[in-house]
Order: structure tokens, then C-alpha cells, then sequence
């Protein structure tokens, strides 16, 4: 019985339930959450520490018993999987407190309530991740909808309600579909060993013997839920709607964490759940995967507004995890996870330094900037190094995972990887074109005028007094321009994590890697 | 080849060769404006004690035996994935060692020469950040133990020269230039990636020793996949067609880094890929001639289009794309021209920086003015930049005993040296091309330097009389010095074959052989039409006075020249404007068609759009809706297991 993740579990909820009583007074609900997030960091890394690479599948595992009418228990545990997204939920919510310091809210709306809610979402996060239950995990997974749900709708921008709205619906539409496939598991558990069961473990070595047409049915249950959460086209639409309208804070925690319960959810139930569904149908999630990176690119080049352009840029970055995980080796296995890591950083990067150029311009139009370097240099900088990690350039993070997706997948499949590979050259013409609209050129661009009070459409850079970044907003970019650079250099403490556990996900599959390591 | 040697001594310290310049930059990115009054000085200093090193490091390694001349240093496990293993790791070898001379030596001068052309700018001390980046990715390029950590370095100084591409950032053709720069390479470089990939696939490994130790096990066909994509990948980087157009726009940078990045080091990479491929190429005729395909025919584009400008930089970028040109068809030739191939780039790296930064010093003096047609009678007034640039010029044109004259002449000759067909096509675009190259360059000195001074009687663009001076000495300097290597250079590297000699342990011994034309032959075919270049330049600039308006009544071949033969205008139909409609079409369809075609369906199934909306406004009542929804969903769900 290990208490670390009964503790990351439980702590943000306590600090939700406090900041919610502090409504009254926003400064200390600030401070109450800053603190209880800082807490639930230094409780990930003891995970961290506790966790043992060359262990057992599952560790810091705790269970209780539940509903045992159907076998449902309170089971946590982690993988390395899991614990490197554990990990980045408790670096990101610190970040994204700060991040949402000085946010104005709608009118009539307490800090109190936001940074509750943020809270709330941290342990329906940390839950999915850290189900060993198949049930509870499904309960998590929507549970984890509600405090969003109240995020984007009581928080977000001018079309809140509907954006909200068709978050809740396709999250749980999915949702649901998952709940039959979850039922027909346990059914299938139930007949094989005479007792239900809703255990992860337990049901792997069930569900892996049943004949591949039930496999698929069961699959598809799964996946559909998980393709709309990492959206996969055509079911992706949700996430600009969402990503634009939500506030920055919880637009990072949406995109980073929460899409990639979809990602995860492929490598810890659809793969070792149904290995033979999963090589059946892998050919149709890589024409998927593949269709994502480039369409996902093409609409991020044609976006005229920033943070649905950081939502399609995510669509193509979808992409390339799937790819990594239905590609089928090691490389791209651990790539896929890496780039889970990565994207929560960068990506999530992009979206604070988008909300700070909004925090000063009032647009998220970008026809509504331009030659902003001049005024802003140091965010102007912030922004490129963050377009730097999302085009994968090597030094940064993400080239790490887009080069391990990307050599991984080759071997087994050629064809899809060289055309992801084209996603490369869109990247870099997605980043820099936004780049240089917002901030090259001279200084234009009507939410510049009226910012700096100057009339018509081109501004005197001298006259313009527009606050370069403060010390709050450095302190916040600081630790993810960290991250960018070590985890480019030296990713070797996270791979090495990550790797045994996908190593341990194939052989459930029952697919060697396609580079057989030499000597073993 | 000979295996590498665990590097112990002086070596072990290489990684300062890295080390040193990213300090620089880092110090000078992250102190802000704190270090405006040193950081200048920082950045020099980090790059000459580099180069203090390298020297040191070179001499050293000279003392050794050939077969311990090539050593690796283990840094650490960059990407360690199961079966796949990056390290990060340099390898010191006579090519890296050469290149680290190279590249800290000009890199050096240039650095100093900044101090004096940039010495106006607000934000030198950025400027100088972005060198010291270059610096350290061109070195982690060549040192890199392996195609992974080349990459590295490739995108690397792919990411500096975007930043000083685009360094005048308010003016929106640099920072347009910038990004082509940046999207022409990454093209080339999906070419490398994906050359990278095949390896990992067939090999189980990226790095130098292993991967050129077991090549022989691939087909003839992979081996001819590879080197066909490390070629794409080196058009791009080095300006070669198809991927040449970006080359010229990036003269809209500071000249200090037209001549360091974009003419003596960094656009000469591809040169470096392949010649350090050597192991690959030299498996595969196939591959080599189409690498010699697209150095022939990039050195004749290169120089055709270089005769039509009358912009002072931009004749320099295509001279620099037709030289490469030469580079890439010598390393073509296979064990005919590597080492042809780097002397080349060598001599090139100095007399080609030397004009550059002749160039840099006349714009300095004449108010940043780049059209040659508003100069003229220049060189009484700039005495040192005349003569050292007057140097370079000959030195390109390969006048007698200049550096140019050792270096390209050789690979003209080794082109002719092959059997048949290929050597009288491959010698004769060559020699050709010398023709050429000494036509446009006479005519850059005659309308810069000599003639009349058409400049008297203009102001330049922002009012300003024109007032040619000579530049400060930390601008003449630098000059001077590389006038020398223009000089000297060629007759040093060629006598008794020093650097062929030298560079054996990592590209294999030259050969030689006697072709369709001799040596001999070769040398007075080549001098004769260089000759015949000079004259009819001074035949139609020379002799009388020059009009300060381009004539515009000119014939096709002029026009299709001045057009860069059409080659951006081939790229604007064929990729810019069918993306710009796709986009635009996609970005339709996703906001109509797929959005609407989900929401549409959605609306069916709740029985109406009415309903829909309702669901989407009566918030309170539709989250009890749908929750509603849900529970049915699992009751009837579990009623139908219990019943099944």
C-alpha cells in the first residue's frame, strides 16, 4: 500500500474545497493554490524518486475495495507512462496558477472559484492517470470533464457557452461509447474467470484470448472515446472551439494534459487490452495519424487567430504521437510518450505567451499585430523560443520525440512516416509566418493603436509604451524554457522511464521491435 | 577509413570547442542590455580563444601518426532508445580539425570586423550573440560523431542564419527572406532525416564508424536512396538547384554574415556531407553522378544569373552558389575530387569572405548602398579595400599561383580527367563556367572600383550626398588578412599535396587518372578562356561610360537571367500559390463542411437543431439532460449484460 499517490490524489481536492471558501478574498486564494500546487510538485517528484525503472509493471500501487457487486475497487498505480504524465500535471498547474495570476475575469466571476476549479481538474487528472481500475478510470475520465466544463464556460471568451457545450458533448458522447466497450470487458472477464472483475491487470490477460472480431468491437469503444479527447480528424473539431474560447490557464491544461488521456488511453487499454484489434486496425489509425499532422498543419498555416492556431498546431502534433504508438516499436513507442511530455510543455508555452501578447494587444486576431519585436523584444523572444520547441528544432525538447517518432516508425512503416515527415517542413512554415505576422515587419496593427492610444493603422514605435514582461510573467516562461533546453540535451532520465513500460505495452501487444537491440 | 581512437590529452578537452562560443551566446542572450559595452567584446574573445585551441589541437594531431590522427571524445548518451543510441560525441579527425581552423579562423576575422560595420547598430550585442551561435552549431556540425549530431548542427546554423537573415526584422523583405531561408533547408533537411531513417532501419545505427563500417551490407539500391537524399540535403543547405533561390535573398542580412554563413562556411555543409559520406558515395556510381549532375548545372545557372545583376552582394551569392557548384561536382567525382572538393572550399572560404567583406566595406562607405551601377571610380578613394578586394578577384578567377588558380583548376581538370562522355561534359560545363565567372567578376571590379564616379552627380535613397571613405581598421584588418589566404593558400594546401595528404585518414587517398584531357591541356584551356572572360567584360564595360539606369530594352537571355532564369517564379506556381488555395480551401472546409457535418449530425440525432440549441443556451436544464442521457446509457447498458 504505497500513500504517494493517494497523497497526489487527494491534496488538490483538499485545496480546491479551501480555495472554494476563500471567494471573498482573491489574493489569498492565490496564494492558498500556489502553495498546494507547489506541495503536490514536491509530491511528484517522491513519486518520481520512488519509482523503480527496471520494477514491476505497476508500482506505488494502493487498492480499496469499492462496489464489489462488480468487482470495482479503488486501485491507483503507475507505470512510466503514467508517471511522466503525472509528473507534468504537477509542473504545469504551478505554472498555469501564475500563468492566470493576473487574468481578468468576466464580470461577476471570483479568482476563488477559478483557481478551485483548476484544483479540482488537477485530481480528476492525476485520477486517470493513476486508475489501475478500469471503471474508476472511466470515472475519472469524465469526471475530469465537469470543473472544464465550468472552466471554458463560466470563464472563457466572448462564445464560451457553445464552445463549452460542444466540449461536454463530444467528451461525452465518447465517454460513453467507452462505458459499453468498459461493460463488455467486464462481461467477458465475468464469464472467463467466474467472478467480474474491473481490474487492469487482471483483465489483460483475459481480453487478449478473445477472438479478434469481439476485440474489434471492443476497440473501437475505446478508441472512439480516446480519438475524440487526442482529437483525431474528423473528430477534432471540438478543440479549436475550446482551445479559443477557454481561458489561457485552462487552454494549457486542456491541451496539454487532458488531450493526452486520449493518447495514453490508446497505449494503456487499446493496445494491451485487444492486441489483435489493435494490429488490425492499426493501418486505419496511421491513415488517421498521418491525415492529422498535415491537415492539422495546412489549417494552422491558415488560422487568423493565435489560439486556434496553438489548437490546430495541436491537431497535427496528435498526429505524430499516434503515429509513435501504432507504428509499433520501441523508438517511436517511447517517442510518442516523450512527445505527450513534450507538447504539455511546449504547447503549453505557446499558449501563455499567446495570452500574454492578448494580455497587451486585446485580440486574438493576427491580422491585429505586427512588428511587435520592437516594442516587446524580450516576449518577442519568449514567443520564438516557444514556436522553436513546436517546430522541433533540435537543441529543443520536441525534436527529441518528433526524431524518435520518426525513426521508430520508418522501419515497420515507411510510407506513413515519410509523409509525417512532410509535417516537418509545415511546421516550420505554420511557426515562423505567425512569428513573423505578430512580430516582424514594422509596428502595425489596430490592437497596437489601441493599446498605445496612436490613430490609424501604423503606430510611431517610439510613442508606443507598450510593458515588455514583467517579473511575474519571466518567472512563469522561466522553468518551461528549462525544460525546452534540458530535455533537448538530455532526455536520458525520462527515457529511461518511459522505455521499459513501452517495452512492457508491445510485448502485451506481442510485436517485436522491427531494430532488434544487438546481443539481446 | 581508420577507427577512431578514444580522444585522450589536449583532445580531451574538445569540448570547449562548443563550450566557449554557446557561453558566449548565452551570456550575451541572457545578461540583456547589462553587457551592451563588452558583450562585443565577449563574443571575439570566446571565438579566438576557440580558435586559439583548434590550433592548438591541429598542431598536435600533426604530430601524430596518420592511423592516430582520428580520435572521438564521448560526451554523453544523447538518445538512448533500446536498439538505437545517439551519443553525443565529436569526432576530431583531419577533416573535423580543418574545418574547426576554418570556421574559428574567418569566424574570428569576421567577429573583429563586426565590431567596426556594426558598430552603429542598437543591438550589437544580440548581433554578437547570434555569431557565437553560429559558431558553436557550425562546430558541433562537423565534430559530431554521427548523421544525428550533424543534424544538430545543421539545423542549428540553419536557426542562427534565420536570426541574422532577418536581423534589419522591421524591414518585411529581410524578415520574408529569413523564413525562405529557413523552409528551403528544412526541405533539404527532410532529405537528411529521412536518409537517417534508412540507416537506423538497415543498420541499427546513425553514427560515422558504425554506420560506414557495415554500409556495404545495404543494397544498391539503399545505398543509392541514401546518397541521393544527403544530396537534397545539401542543395539545401548549400544553395544548389533546386533549393538554390533562398541563397541570394539572404544577402538581405548584415554583410559580416553574408561572408562568414552564407559564403566561407555554412552554405558550404553540403560540401562537408558528402565528402565526409565518403564511404557511401564511393558505393555508388549512380549516386555520384547525379551529384556531379547538380553541381555542373548549378555552377552554370549560378554564374549565368551572377553576369545579370547589377546588386554588389547579390552577383557575390550567385558567384558563391556557382563556386559551391564546383565544390559539390568535385566531390562527385568520388576519390577523383573529395579532397579537391575541401581545397576548394577552403581557398573559397577565404578570398570569397574577402570580397564579401570588400563588399561590406564600399556599402559602409557609401551610405549602404548596394547597386554597383551607382559606383564607379571607387578605388582611389578605398586604397586597401581595392587592393585586398582586387586579390580576392583574382584569386576567384583563378589568375596564376592565386589561391583560385590551385584549387578550381583542379577540379576543372579532374572533371576532364574522367573516361568518355562524362569527362568532356562534366570538364567542359567546368571550364565554361571559368569563362563565365571571369566575365562577371571583371565586371563587378570595372563598375565598382574603376570607371567613371557615377556616384557624384546621386544621393542615396534617404537624401544623403555619397561620401566614399576607406573603413576603420578593425574593418581593413580582417581584410588584409584574408587577402593573404587568397594569396597563398591554394599554392600552400597543393604543394606536394599537403592537404590531400593530410585529409587521406578520413576521405581516402586522392587518385588520379588521365582522361579525355590533360592536366596540362586543361591549365591552358582554362587560362585562355578566364583571358577571354576578362576581355569581353572590358570589351562592353570597360571602354566607355556606363549608364547609371539598367538598360531595360535587353535581350531574353538577360531578361530570363535578371529573373534568376525563372527558378522563384517556378516556385511561386508550383508550391506557394496551389498552398495558399489549398490552405484557404481546407480551412473552409473544416469550418462548413467537417464542423458542420458533425454538429449536423448531432442535431439528428437529438431530433432537431431546436433541441440542439437549446441544449447549448438552457445551460442548467441541458447538463441535467445530459446527465439524464448518460444514466439511461449505462442502465440500459447494464440491463442488456445481465440479460445477455
Amino acid at each position: 500500500m504505497s500513500w504517494t499517490l493517494i497523497a497526489l490524489l487527494l491534496l488538490p481536492l483538499a485545496g480546491s474545497l479551501v480555495v472554494a471558501f476563500l471567494r471573498g478574498n482573491d489574493r489569498l486564494a492565490k496564494l492558498v493554490a500556489l502553495a498546494v500546487s507547489l506541495v503536490e510538485l514536491v509530491f511528484a517528484v517522491l513519486a518520481w524518486v520512488a519509482y523503480d525503472p527496471d520494477g514491476a509493471r505497476l508500482q506505488l500501487t494502493s487498492s480499496v475495495e469499492w462496489i464489489p457487486a462488480f468487482g470495482v475497487r479503488l486501485s491507483l498505480g503507475v507505470d512510466g507512462i503514467a508517471l511522466v504524465m503525472i509528473a507534468l500535471i504537477a509542473f504545469l498547474v504551478p505554472v498555469v496558477i501564475g500563468g492566470s495570476w493576473a487574468d481578468k475575469l468576466p464580470e461577476g466571476r471570483s479568482a476563488g472559484g477559478f483557481f478551485a476549479l483548476l484544483l479540482a481538474m488537477q485530481t480528476g487528472m492525476v485520477g486517470v492517470f493513476a486508475a489501475t481500475d478500469v471503471f474508476l478510470f472511466y470515472v475519472f475520465f469524465e469526471a475530469v470533464l465537469v470543473p472544464m466544463y465550468f472552466l471554458i464556460g463560466r470563464f472563457g471568451g466572448p462564445n464560451r457557452q457553445y464552445a463549452a457545450m460542444k466540449f461536454f458533448l463530444y467528451s461525452l458522447l465518447g465517454g460513453l461509447v467507452m462505458l459499453a466497450s468498459v461493460i463488455g470487458v467486464y462481461v467477458a472477464a465475468a464469464d472467463k474467470l467466474g467472478e467480474g472483475t474491473m481490474d487492469w491487470a487482471t483483465l489483460v490477460t483475459v481480453t487478449r484470448d478473445l477472438p479478434l472480431s469481439t476485440q474489434i468491437w471492443l476497440f473501437l469503444g475505446f478508441f472512439a472515446a480516446f480519438a475524440i479527447k487526442a482529437p483525431l480528424v474528423p473528430l477534432h473539431t471540438w478543440l479549436p472551439d475550446a482551445g479559443a474560447e477557454a481561458p489561457v490557464g485552462a487552454g494549457v491544461l486542456l491541451v496539454g494534459i487532458l488531450d493526452k488521456i486520449g493518447t495514453f488511453g490508446f497505449l494503456r487499454y487499446c493496445l494491451p487490452l485487444f492486441p489483435l484489434a489493435s494490429q488490425e486496425l492499426a493501418p486505419l489509425v496511421l491513415v488517421l495519424a498521418v491525415i492529422g499532422i498535415l491537415y492539422g498543419s495546412l489549417l494552422a498555416v491558415g488560422q487568423s487567430d493565435m489560439k486556434r492556431f496553438v489548437a490546430y498546431t495541436s491537431i497535427a502534433h496528435f498526429g505524430f504521437i499516434a503515429l509513435g504508438i501504432f507504428a509499433f516499436s520501441s523508438q517511436a513507442g517511447a517517442g510518442a510518450v516523450l512527445y505527450m511530455v513534450n507538447h504539455g510543455i511546449s504547447t503549453g508555452m505557446l499558449f501563455l505567451v499567446v495570452g500574454m501578447v492578448m494580455a497587451r494587444g486585446g485580440s486574438r486576431l493576427i491580422e491585429d499585430y505586427g512588428g511587435m519585436a520592437k516594442l516587446t523584444p524580450v516576449l518577442a523572444g519568449l514567443f520564438f523560443v516557444a514556436g522553436l520547441s513546436s517546430l522541433a528544432l533540435p537543441g529543443t525538447n520536441s525534436f527529441v520525440s518528433e526524431f524518435l517518432v520518426l525513426v521508430g516508425s520508418f522501419p515497420n512503416e515507411p510510407v506513413f512516416t515519410v509523409l509525417a515527415a512532410v509535417g516537418m517542413v509545415l511546421a516550420a512554415l505554420y511557426v515562423l509566418w505567425l512569428y513573423q505576422r505578430v512580430f516582424q515587419g514594422p509596428v502595425r496593427g489596430t490592437a497596437l493603436v489601441d493599446a498605445t492610444g496612436g490613430p490609424g493603422a501604423a503606430v510611431d514605435p517610439e510613442r508606443a509604451a507598450l510593458p515588455d514582461l514583467g517579473k511575474r510573467e519571466l518567472a512563469v516562461l522561466a522553468p518551461l524554457v528549462a525544460l525546452i533546453l534540458v530535455l533537448g540535451f538530455y532526455p536520458k532520465p525520462v527515457l529511461d522511464v518511459i522505455t521499459p513500460s513501452v517495452g512492457a505495452t508491445l510485448s502485451e501487444v506481442g510485436v517485436a521491435d522491427p531494430v532488434a537491440q544487438e546481443g539481446k | 577509413m581508420t577507427e577512431p581512437v578514444a580522444a585522450s590529452g589536449i583532445a580531451g578537452l574538445a569540448w570547449l570547442l562548443l563550450a566557449l562560443p554557446a557561453l558566449g551566446a548565452a551570456v550575451l542572450l541572457l545578461g540583456g542590455k547589462r553587457t551592451d559595452r563588452w558583450g562585443h567584446l565577449l563574443g571575439c574573445a570566446t571565438v579566438i580563444a576557440t580558435f586559439v585551441y583548434g590550433a592548438a589541437l591541429f598542431f598536435t594531431t600533426l604530430g601524430q601518426s596518420p592511423e592516430a590522427r582520428t580520435s572521438e571524445l564521448h560526451l554523453f548518451d544523447w538518445v538512448p532508445v533500446n536498439a538505437l543510441t545517439v551519443e553525443f560525441a565529436l569526432r576530431l579527425d583531419p577533416l573535423s580539425l580543418t574545418f574547426v581552423l576554418l570556421i574559428t579562423g574567418v569566424g574570428s576575422l569576421i567577429h573583429i570586423y563586426s565590431i567596426g560595420y556594426m558598430a552603429h547598430e542598437a543591438g550589437r550585442r544580440r548581433f554578437f550573440a547570434y555569431l557565437n551561435l553560429f559558431v558553436a552549431a557550425m562546430l558541433l556540425l562537423v565534430l559530431g560523431n554521427g548523421f544525428v549530431t550533424l543534424y544538430f548542427g545543421w539545423e542549428g546554423v540553419g536557426l542562427a542564419s534565420y536570426l541574422l537573415i532577418g536581423w534589419y526584422q522591421h524591414k518585411p523583405e529581410a524578415a520574408s527572406a529569413a523564413k525562405k531561408a529557413f523552409l528551403m533547408n528544412r526541405v533539404g533537411d527532410l532529405g537528411l532525416a529521412i536518409a537517417i531513417f534508412i540507416m537506423f532501419k538497415e543498420l541499427g545505427t546513425t553514427q560515422y564508424t558504425e554506420v560506414f563500417a557495415r554500409v556495404g551490407e545495404l543494397s544498391s539500391a539503399e545505398v543509392l536512396a541514401i546518397t541521393l537524399l544527403l544530396l537534397l540535403g545539401a542543395c539545401g543547405k548549400s544553395g544548389q538547384f533546386p533549393l538554390q533561390a533562398w541563397l541570394p535573398d539572404a544577402m538581405a542580412g548584415p554583410t559580416p554574415v553574408s561572408a562568414l554563413i552564407h559564403a566561407a562556411t555554412m552554405v558550404t555543409a553540403g560540401v562537408y556531407l558528402i565528402a565526409r559520406s565518403n564511404p557511401i558515395y564511393n558505393l555508388s556510381a549512380d549516386g555520384r553522378l547525379v551529384v556531379m549532375i547538380i553541381g555542373a548545372f548549378t555552377l552554370l545557372i549560378g554564374c549565368v544569373i551572377g553576369c545579370a545583376y547589377d546588386d554588389f552582394k547579390k552577383v557575390l551569392a550567385y558567384s558563391t552558389v556557382s563556386q559551391i557548384g564546383y565544390m559539390i561536382l568535385a566531390v562527385g567525382l568520388g576519390p577523383l575530387g573529395y579532397a579537391l572538393g575541401i581545397m576548394h572550399l577552403l581557398t573559397h572560404g577565404f578570398f570569397k569572405a574577402g570580397l564579401f567583406l570588400g563588399a561590406g566595406s564600399v556599402m559602409h562607405g557609401m551610405n549602404d548602398e548596394g547597386n554597383i551601377r551607382r559606383m564607379g571610380g571607387l578605388a582611389k578613394l578605398m586604397p586597401i579595400t581595392f587592393v585586398t578586394w582586387t586579390l580576392g578577384y583574382l584569386a576567384l578567377i583563378g589568375f596564376p599561383f592565386l589561391s583560385g588558380y590551385f584549387s578550381k583548376d583542379a577540379i576543372i581538370a579532374a572533371a576532364f580527367s574522367q573516361e568518355g562522355w562524362r569527362g568532356w561534359v562534366f570538364g567542359g560545363v567546368a571550364a565554361l563556367g571559368a569563362a563565365i565567372t571571369a566575365f562577371y567578376m571583371t565586371r563587378l571590379l570595372l563598375l565598382v572600383f574603376l570607371g567613371q564616379p557615377r556616384w557624384k552627380e546621386l544621393k542615396s535613397e534617404d537624401g544623403r550626398e555619397y561620401h566614399p571613405h576607406e573603413s576603420p581598421l578593425s574593418m581593413t584588418v580582417p581584410m588584409i588578412v584574408l587577402a593573404f589566404g587568397s594569396v597563398g593558400a591554394g599554392f600552400f594546401f597543393s604543394s606536394g599535396d599537403n592537404l590531400a595528404g593530410w585529409l587521406a585518414p578520413s576521405l581516402g587517398e586522392l587518385q588520379e587518372q588521365h582522361g579525355v584531357l590533360g592536366h596540362t591541356a586543361v591549365n591552358f584551356l582554362t587560362l585562355g578562356l578566364s583571358a577571354l572572360g576578362v576581355l569581353v567584360a572590358w570589351l562592353l564595360f570597360g571602354r566607355k561610360p556606363q549608364p547609371v539606369r539598367r538598360p531595360e530594352r535587353v535581350s531574353f537571355p538577360v531578361r530570363a537571367a535578371r529573373a534568376d532564369l525563372y527558378g522563384n517564379a517556378l516556385n511561386e506556381a508550383l508550391f506557394a500559390r496551389p498552398g495558399t488555395w489549398l490552405t484557404r480551401a481546407l480551412v473552409f472546409v473544416d469550418n462548413k463542411g467537417v464542423d458542420g457535418l458533425v454538429n449536423g449530425t448531432a442535431a439528428l440525432l437529438g431530433g432537431s437543431s431546436g433541441r440542439l440549441r437549446r441544449l447549448q443556451t438552457g445551460f442548467v436544464r441541458s447538463y441535467a439532460l445530459s446527465m439524464l442521457l448518460g444514466a439511461i446509457c449505462v442502465l440500459g447498458a447494464l440491463l442488456m449484460v445481465r440479460f445477455s
